[in-house]
């Protein structure tokens, strides 16, 4: 349970924050009915400036920037947001469970995740992408399971902390299963550090997302993130056309405001330990 | 010094460790190619494919063996410095990867020649003056570029220092025999954008490094003895700070490694990265996995490196449990 009282007493930083992460998030979800046009219909000619009827100009191919923009954060955020899911359930569960299960699992799981995070990860995403299909659904995966090496180590130091508490030996000597301590037992206690981790693993993920879309190896067109929207408006800007920097803005402007909110939500839940939080 | 042979034993294993590892690595990068729906003949020449072609491309990647008999093949070649022909264009991938890992290391040695310095001064400051206004402007800017996308920075700066300020290439051509200042000034952007990357979260670390140092009884122990604060730095607090300072900078070169790649294609750097995307756009499965190889393999040296300092300046890593 994480109440919020005193809406005054937010931080500056974090109400630009909440701003422009509810912004982009109501963007996402309501593309298709606050878009001004479809967004892989040519409707102009080839990267028009500023105007009443586009407001953001249009790209490489004449498509309005505001409507592609807008659709374009419905699929970053998407991606982004199953991958990350993915990577929660993941890592957490694994991470859980060599935490309470201990032994040989612990060790194989823990070195081998120890092996993956020795390659850098873009290089591996690539490596893997080079004989995978760049579709949707493989994305979510790979990012998924790649990120999923963090969630593990994070829960299972977490978990690790909490099995030898007292409630826990309570719950073992009781008779419960392993399901109920590690959903039961460990699991609620474990949430306040998760979720502030949520934020920053939903950061990596749009970063990593829009790095693989822009080296032309993420969503394929005529789909696009903000990532793959860069490299389409890219050759703009040696003539002094500044299309590619609004999508590229616009993932630095939503990676900064969720960093901004998780910041803010990472000291209120430290500052509410030892109360009665959780 | 007693424990002379006891920590060369702990930097041979922690060395056996890191070759260990990068077996470990390239079998998981061969696998990274392997574990697919189909496989990789078909991958590659996408569902239009006949069936003759297939076959013959199976061939001629051996894809008609084992993957055993495969990897170890692969691994011979790999460690006598046989690293395969490209499928796309038949050429031989060694010869080709030496002049860009050539242009690569180029590239990263400035980028790290600027930022290594800058960071541990930066850091420095930020430790000297406390929660004070530099301190704070540091940690903000630190916040802000770590959510800053690569390909951001590069091209804001393009736009403005090579587009309309007309100050820099917008396209950091390099080519073999080219005179080194306007080498250099090819690469001012690129290098700014890799120090730029890299900067705020070495600059973060060394803060904490130092910090942790600073606070520490001992520290003050020789300020109420009496000792000067330019002695405490020389005698306490530098010589225990080398190691968190060189692990911090070794673990951001490793960082700067990878953020190499996206660099070399926003400037169209003709780098390991470029190729390395090149590449994986065409899915030619031995270039990838060689240059794979040989990014995996830079960044556990550096990590390497980190430790065998850290061990090396730490009397307390001497003497495990």
């Amino acid at each position: 349970m994480i109440a919020i009282p005193g809406l005054g007493r937010i931080p500056v930083g974090a109400l630009i924050g909440l701003f422009f992460t509810s912004l982009f998030l109501f963007a996402a979800v309501f593309a298709p009915w606050i878009a001004p046009y479809p967004g892989s219909q040519i409707i102009g000619g080839v990267w028009e400036p500023r105007s009443a009827a586009h407001w953001l100009g249009t790209d490489n191919l004449g498509r309005d920037l505001l409507s592609r923009m807008i659709y374009g954060a419905r699929i970053t955020v998407f991606i982004a947001a199953a991958a990350t899911a993915l990577a929660f359930s993941l890592g957490a569960i694994l991470g859980f469970a060599a935490a309470v299960v201990g032994g040989w699992f612990d060790t194989i799981m823990s070195r081998f995740v120890d092996l993956l995070m020795s390659i850098p990860t873009l290089i591996f995403g690539l490596v893997v992408l080079s004989v995978l299909p760049s579709t949707i659904p493989v994305l979510i995966m790979v990012m998924g399971l790649l990120d999923s090496t963090r969630v593990y180590r994070l829960s299972r130091a977490v978990a690790a902390d909490i099995n030898v508490m007292d409630f826990v030996e309570a719950a073992k000597l009781r008779g419960e299963g392993r399901r109920w301590i590690i959903f039961r037992e460990i699991l609620p206690n474990a949430l306040s550090p998760l979720v502030s981790e949520l934020g920053l693993r939903f950061i990596y993920a749009v970063l990593f997302l829009s790095a693989l879309s822009f080296l032309g190896l993420g969503v394929q067109p005529p789909d696009s993130d903000w990532g793959g929207m860069v490299r389409e408006n890219k050759e703009g800007i040696v003539f002094g056309i500044a299309a590619a920097l609004i999508p590229a803005g616009a993932i630095a402007a939503l990676a900064i405001s969720v960093n901004l909110v998780a910041d803010w939500i990472l000291t209120r839940t430290t500052s509410l330990k030892g109360g009665r939080g959780g | 010094m007693a424990g002379g042979a006891e920590i060369l034993k702990l930097v041979a294993q922690r060395i056996a460790l890191g070759i260990l590892l990068l077996f470990a690595v390239s079998v998981l990068i061969f696998l990274g190619t392997e574990i697919l729906p189909g496989d990789v003949a078909q991958s590659i020449l996408g569902q239009a494919a006949t069936p003759q072609a297939l076959e013959n491309l199976r061939r001629e990647l051996g894809l008609d063996q084992p993957a055993v008999v495969r990897y170890f093949s692969w691994l011979g070649g790999v460690l006598t410095g046989d690293l395969g022909t490209a499928l796309s264009n038949r050429l031989d991938i060694a010869t080709a990867i030496g002049p860009r890992l050539k242009n690569t290391l180029f590239l990263a040695f400035w980028a790290a020649v600027v930022s290594v310095p800058l960071a541990i001064l930066l850091g420095l400051l930020a430790v000297r003056y406390r929660n004070g206004p530099i301190d704070k402007m540091i940690s903000g800017t630190a916040l802000a570029s770590t959510s800053l996308p690569e390909f951001f920075i590069g091209y804001v700066l393009i736009y403005f220092f090579a587009v309309k300020l007309n100050w820099f290439p917008s396209f950091s051509t390099v080519y073999e025999g080219m005179p080194f200042l306007d080498r250099m000034r090819a690469i001012a952007l690129p290098a700014t954008v890799l120090t730029l990357v890299v900067l705020a979260h070495m600059m973060r670390m060394t803060r904490a490094a130092i910090l942790n140092i600073m606070q520490s009884a001992y520290i003050e122990t020789a300020e109420l003895k009496g000792l000067s604060q330019f002695d405490i730095i020389r005698r306490h607090a530098f010589p225990n700070a080398i190691a968190p300072i060189v692990n911090v900078v070794m673990l951001n070169l490793a960082f700067l490694v990878v953020g190499v790649v996206v660099v070399e294609v926003i400037f169209v750097y003709p780098g390991m990265g470029q190729y390395l995307v090149d590449h994986v756009a065409r899915r030619d499965v031995p270039v990838v996995q060689a240059v794979g190889l040989i990014f995996a393999a830079v960044y556990i040296g550096l990590n390497l490196v980190a430790d065998i300092v850290a061990i090396l300046a730490n009397p307390r890593l001497r003497h495990p449990r």
